[in-house]
C-alpha cells in the first residue's frame, strides 16, 4: 500500500471535519427540506456506487442484485426500528409475525443487523453463483434481487406485502448519513489498497494468471461480495430512514441501475469520481423530475413526460460505453498534492505524474 | 383436480410455454453466435408488442398491416442499435453487457415517453375469443391457436439453421468466427440476420402474449424477458432445440404448479427462478448439457 504523507493524512482528516460541521450547520438550518434530501440522496448513492464500484471495477463481477441487497437492508431498519404499536396499526393485510411485532431497537444497531443481513444473503448468492462464468453471475444475482423483492410482497406477516412500511423513524440526518457515506468509502478504500484488493485486481486483469500465482480467486470474490453486499444493505438501510415509507415498488430494478450508472460514471476504480457522480446523479434526478411531471407555464399546458430520467440516464449510460468505458476519472484520485500542484508553478511532466502515481491513501 | 381439468391446464401450460420457447430461441441464438446475453431482449419483445399494436389501436390500420409493420420497424432499431453500439463494443465483453443494459433502460423509457406508461389492451381477431368444448373439457380458442403457431415458426426456425446457406454460416459462425472469416463469409452479415431472426420471434411471441392476455404494459418486457432466459438456460443456451424444449418446460412447470398447488400461484415467478439457479448450479449445460464458456463478461 502505497504510504500517505502524515501531512496530508492530518490535511484529510481537518477536510472532512469542516465538511461534517458544515453539513451539521446545514442539517440543523432553516434551509427548505427539499434540499436536505438532495444531499443525503447524494450520500446514499455514494455508497451504492461504492459498493457497486468493488465488484465491478475491482473484481470485474457484474452483480445486478443490488436492488435485492439494498431492499433487504431497507426493510431490516424498517422492521427493526418502527415501534411496536404503529406495527400493529399498520399490517392491516395479516397481523405481525410474533418475533417482530414487539421489537424495537435504535436505528445505529438497526442499520448494521441491516447490513449483516445484506452480507449473509450475498453469501448465499455468491457462493454459488461466483462458480459459474461471469455472464451468469448477472442474471442469477438479478434473478435473486426479483426473488427478494416477490417474496416481499407475498409474505406481508413480515413486510407487510405491497402495502410497504410506513412511518419508519426519520432518525437519519443529514450529519448521520454523510458520516456513515465517510466510514464506507475509507473501509472499501482501505480494502481495496490491502492484499486483498491487489488480489482482486489481479483477478481482474487475469484471471488464470492471479490462480497460477498462487491467490485463492474465488475466495477472494467471495470476501469482495459480501463486503459489497454489507454497504449495500447499509446504503439501503439509511434510505429507508431518510424516506420513512418504503414498499416493493421502491426496490425495482430501477435502483440497480441507479448504482451501475453512478459508477461507470464516475471512474471505475475512483472513490472521487463516485462521489462527483453522486452528486452529478442525485442532484439530476431532481432537475429532470420536473419534466416528468405536468407542468402549466400560462395557458401551455406539458403533461409531463414520464420515463424521462431513466432515457437520460441510459442514453449517458451507452455514451460512456462507447466512448469511455473507465468512466470520468477512470481510477484516478483526487490526492493533496496533486492539489498543491495546481497552485504552484511546476515543469508540465511531474505534474502529470503526481497525477498518476497517487493512487489514493486515506485522502477523499 | 378432475382429468378435464388436467387436460385444460395441460394446453394452458404447452400454450405459455410456446411463448416462452419464441422468446428463447432469442436469447440463445445470439448467445451462440456472439457469446453475450442480450439483457434487451425482454424489452425487444414488449418493443415489438407496442409498435405492432399501435397502428391497429390508434391510427386505423388494418391488424396484420399493423403487425407487419411493428415487427419491421423492431428489426429496424435492432440492426440500428447492432450496427451503432454492439459492433463497436464486441471486443469489451463488459462494456459489450453493460451497454446492453442501457440498451433495456432506454427501450423501456422510450415507450413510456413516447407511446404509453399505460398498460394497453391487445386487439386481436373475434374469433380467438371462441371456446372450444370437447365433453367437459373447455378451452379457449386463442390456446391450441398460440401453440399451432409456435409450432410453424419452430418449424421453419429449424428449415433456415439447417437447410438455407446463411443458417449454414450462423452454424459455422457460432463454432468460430475468425475462422468463417478467413473462409470470405461476412461476418457482419450473419450477425446482423441473427440479431433480426432473434428479434421476430420475440416479436412474434409479443403478438401471441397480447392475445392471450389481457394487458399488455411497458414493464412486462423485464419479467418475460428473464424467463425466456431462464427457458435458454433449461435448454442449454446456445442450442436452438434445447431453447425450444426449454421454454415449453418452464411454462408447463409454472402451470402446473398453479394447477396442483393454487396457494402458491403467487410463488410461481420465484419458482422459476428456483429452477434457474437450480439447473445453473447443477447442470449449467442445460438439458442438452451444452459446453458453457467459463469466462468472464
Amino acid at each position: 500500500m502505497i504510504k500517505q504523507k502524515p501531512k496530508n493524512t492530518i490535511l484529510s482528516i481537518i477536510a472532512i471535519a469542516i465538511l461534517l460541521v458544515i453539513l451539521e450547520l446545514i442539517g440543523r438550518s432553516k434551509i427548505d427540506h427539499y434540499y436536505i434530501r438532495i444531499l443525503q440522496y447524494w450520500s446514499i448513492y455514494i455508497i451504492y456506487g461504492a459498493s457497486f464500484q468493488l465488484l465491478y471495477g475491482y473484481t470485474g463481477l457484474l452483480s445486478l442484485g443490488h436492488a435485492g441487497l439494498i431492499a433487504i437492508g431497507a426493510y431490516a431498519v424498517g422492521i427493526f426500528t418502527i415501534s411496536p404499536a404503529t406495527k400493529t396499526m399498520s399490517y392491516i393485510l395479516q397481523p405481525p409475525a410474533p418475533f417482530i411485532s414487539n421489537v424495537q431497537i435504535p436505528f445505529i444497531p438497526a442499520l448494521i443487523i441491516g447490513g449483516v443481513f445484506a452480507a449473509l444473503f450475498g453469501l448465499v448468492v455468491a457462493a454459488p453463483a461466483l462458480r459459474l462464468g461471469g455472464d451468469y453471475l448477472a442474471i442469477v444475482t438479478m434473478g435473486f434481487a426479483e426473488v427478494i423483492r416477490l417474496l416481499i410482497v407475498n409474505m406481508p406477516s413480515i413486510f407487510n406485502g405491497a402495502m410497504g412500511l410506513r412511518a419508519i423513524p426519520q432518525s437519519a440526518t443529514l450529519l448521520m448519513t454523510w458520516s456513515v457515506a465517510i466510514v464506507c468509502l475509507f473501509v472499501m478504500k482501505r480494502f481495496e489498497n490491502s492484499t486483498y484488493g491487489r488480489a482482486l485486481l489481479a483477478i481482474n486483469e487475469d484471471e488464470i494468471g492471479a490462480e497460477a500465482l498462487g491467490i485463492n480467486v474465488f475466495s477472494n470474490k467471495v470476501k469482495a461480495f459480501v463486503l459489497s453486499s454489507f454497504f449495500a444493505g447499509i446504503g439501503g438501510g439509511l434510505m429507508a430512514s431518510v424516506l420513512g415509507t418504503i414498499d416493493p415498488n421502491t426496490f425495482k430494478s430501477t435502483l440497480t441501475y441507479t448504482a451501475v450508472t453512478i459508477c461507470v460514471l464516475g471512474g471505475i476504480r475512483s472513490a472521487t469520481g463516485v462521489i462527483i457522480a453522486s452528486g452529478i446523479y442525485s442532484i439530476m434526478s431532481e432537475f429532470l423530475r420536473v419534466f416528468e411531471s405536468p407542468i402549466k407555464i400560462g395557458n401551455f399546458n406539458f403533461s409531463g413526460m414520464p420515463g424521462m430520467r431513466v432515457l437520460v440516464f441510459g442514453i449517458m449510460l451507452l455514451f460512456l460505453m462507447l466512448f469511455r468505458r473507465e468512466g470520468l476519472l477512470g481510477s484516478k484520485e483526487f490526492s493533496w498534492d496533486w492539489f498543491f500542484s495546481l497552485f504552484k508553478k511546476k515543469p508540465p511532466k511531474e505534474q502529470e505524474k503526481t497525477v498518476h502515481t497517487d493512487k489514493m491513501g486515506g485522502s477523499l | 383436480m378432475t382429468f378435464d381439468n388436467f387436460i385444460q391446464f395441460v394446453v394452458m401450460g404447452l400454450s405459455l410455454g410456446a411463448m416462452y420457447s419464441l422468446i428463447s430461441i432469442g436469447y440463445t441464438i445470439i448467445y451462440g453466435i456472439l457469446k453475450l446475453i442480450n439483457l434487451a431482449h425482454g424489452d425487444f419483445f414488449m418493443l415489438a408488442g407496442f409498435l405492432g399494436m399501435w397502428g391497429a389501436l390508434y391510427y386505423g390500420v388494418p391488424l396484420w398491416l399493423s403487425l407487419v409493420f411493428g415487427l419491421a420497424l423492431t428489426v429496424g432499431v435492432i440492426l440500428f442499435v447492432n450496427w451503432f453500439i454492439y459492433r463497436p463494443l464486441r471486443q469489451y465483453k463488459m462494456a459489450a453487457f453493460t451497454s446492453t443494459f442501457a440498451i433495456s433502460m432506454i427501450v423501456q423509457a422510450s415507450v413510456i415517453m413516447f407511446l404509453s406508461a399505460r398498460a394497453q389492451a391487445f386487439p386481436h381477431p373475434d374469433f380467438l375469443n371462441t371456446p372450444i368444448k370437447i365433453g367437459n373439457i373447455i378451452i379457449p380458442m386463442v390456446t391450441p391457436f398460440i401453440i399451432v403457431i409456435a409450432l410453424i415458426l419452430f418449424g421453419i426456425l429449424t428449415l433456415i439453421v439447417n437447410k438455407t446457406k446463411i443458417g449454414r454460416a450462423m452454424r459455422a459462425v457460432s463454432l468460430d468466427m475468425e475462422m468463417v472469416t478467413l473462409m470470405g463469409v461476412n461476418v457482419e452479415n450473419v450477425i446482423a440476420f441473427s440479431f433480426a431472426l432473434s428479434v421476430v420471434y420475440a416479436g412474434m411471441g409479443a403478438y401471441l402474449w397480447g392475445m392471450r392476455y389481457p394487458a399488455f404494459d411497458p414493464n412486462i418486457g423485464v419479467v418475460t424477458g428473464l424467463k425466456g432466459f431462464i427457458g435458454a438456460v433449461i435448454g442449454g443456451i446456445g442450442s436452438i432445440p434445447g431453447a425450444m424444449l426449454g421454454g415449453f418446460l418452464l411454462g408447463f412447470a409454472e402451470i402446473m404448479l398453479i394447477g396442483f398447488f393454487p396457494q402458491y400461484t403467487n410463488f410461481r415467478d420465484i419458482f422459476s427462478y428456483a429452477i434457474m439457479i437450480i439447473f445453473l448450479l447443477f447442470r449449467p449445460g442445460g438439458i442438452f448439457n451444452v459446453k458453457i464458456r467459463e469466462e468472464k463478461v
